[in-house]
């Protein structure tokens, strides 16, 4: 690591992250800050304001349909804590703003799923969790299960893997709050 | 074990000699065939005798044999806590010929029983209340039957001009994929492609 690399205020275990210095600091957040001690204001876009608001507080309504459910605990349990970004679960849908949908999606359920995602407020985002609900799976040719819950619900964000890792359902978090970011509006 | 599974199989057929067509103890676990319209008397002497105890319904399963004339078995299993021992029990129907329910007899009967008229069409006589368990509402025909199609009839999505989810006839996108899992080292009786031009050089 080069010798002026800053390392942002809020790394993990920065105190033993080598080259850290506390009086160094990063030119955006200092300009910020400057900038409010200034003048007493900062100015930003309305829509970048709530975008970058909605994404820190987006509740999750869970869908587990079935082992992948068990992955989309784990994320919220100690370990991954998708807390920390301000996405907690909410179990009714009327008061969430993601529903991932973790599982097999069968053609008994499809008209809940949808049922569900329809009592969901806008704006309201899909994340679909593993093979089987990204494009029926293991079960693609059943007679039962529906290839793909996009055939029922639109989907924001596609989690690959059988079931995915916690991880790669907290990427597919950041990865939606990034979308969020990138095109989110307050137009309706 | 098999030697007890051997006397408790005499005693079964001791007792109801009539209903059964033949029993055995294979693999160290007892089975017995019986004559279809004698289920209820079996299922019943097999729980209360004093000999055989079996309180316990573990599962009703179905089979389907399509190349016989009574098509299906409807296989019982039965486990008594009291002695420590299984049993196998099984029969053989077709679409038509109703089995009688046990429902009476172990109320857990009910819902294999609905489960096993989902899945193959066996259908039970003294059902309180036969119907579809499993499968989706409206769902026509018996999907573990073996000339039930594997990706079935319809497929469901969701009709933005409808606001509802609507069946269609399944359309696959792709065709379904037999993946040949025989290793080309042994068991696999066909030419690999590209093997062609080398056809008895060692083989």
């Amino acid at each position: 690591m080069a010798e002026n690399t800053i390392i942002p205020a809020g790394s993990a275990g920065r105190a033993a992250t080598p080259h850290y210095d506390p009086n160094k600091h990063d030119p955006f957040f200092d300009g910020v800050s400057d900038a409010l001690a200034d003048k007493g204001f900062v100015v930003a876009a309305a829509d970048d304001l709530i975008t970058w608001a909605r994404t820190g507080s987006l509740m999750w309504m869970t869908f587990g349909l079935a082992c992948c459910a068990v992955e989309m605990m784990q994320a919220a349990m100690p370990r991954y804590d998708v807390e920390r970004f301000g996405f907690a679960p909410r179990a009714s849908p009327r008061q969430s703003d993601v529903m991932i949908v973790a599982g097999t999606l069968t053609n008994k359920m499809a008209p809940a799923l949808r049922k569900v995602y329809d009592q969901m407020p806008e704006p309201r985002y899909v994340i679909s969790m593993g093979s089987c609900a990204n494009g029926g799976g293991y079960y693609h040719y059943s007679y039962a299960v529906v290839r793909g819950c996009d055939r029922i619900v639109p989907v924001d964000v596609y989690v690959p893997g059988c079931p995915p890792t916690a991880e790669a359902l907290v990427y597919g978090i950041m990865q939606l709050q990034k979308k969020i970011r990138r095109e989110g509006s307050i137009e309706r | 074990m098999s030697e007890r599974l051997k006397e408790l199989g005499e005693h079964i057929s001791h007792h109801l000699d009539s209903a059964i067509r033949e029993w055995s103890v294979d693999f160290g676990e007892l089975n017995v065939s019986i004559y279809s319209d004698r289920v209820e008397e079996v299922i019943k002497f097999l729980r209360d005798d004093r000999g055989c105890r079996f309180t316990t319904l573990i599962d009703i399963c179905g089979v389907d044999y399509p190349a016989r004339a009574e098509r299906f078995d409807v296989v019982y299993h039965l486990l008594s806590m009291n002695l420590n021992h299984r049993i196998r029990i099984r029969t053989s129907t077709d679409e038509e010929k109703p089995v009688a329910s046990i429902s009476d007899i172990f109320p857990v009967a009910n819902w294999f029983e609905r489960e096993a008229f989902d899945m193959y069409g066996i259908v039970f006589s003294g059902h309180p209340d036969l119907r579809r368990i499993l499968t989706d509402y409206g769902f026509t025909g018996h999907p573990l039957r073996k000339d039930f199609p594997l990706s079935g009839y319809v497929e469901v999505r969701w009709d933005d001009e409808e606001k509802r989810v609507v069946y269609e006839p399944v359309e696959l996108v792709q065709e379904y994929r037999d993946f040949d899992f025989l290793s080309p080292w042994e068991g696999a009786r066909y030419v690999l492609p590209g093997d062609e031009k080398a056809k008895g050089e060692g083989a």
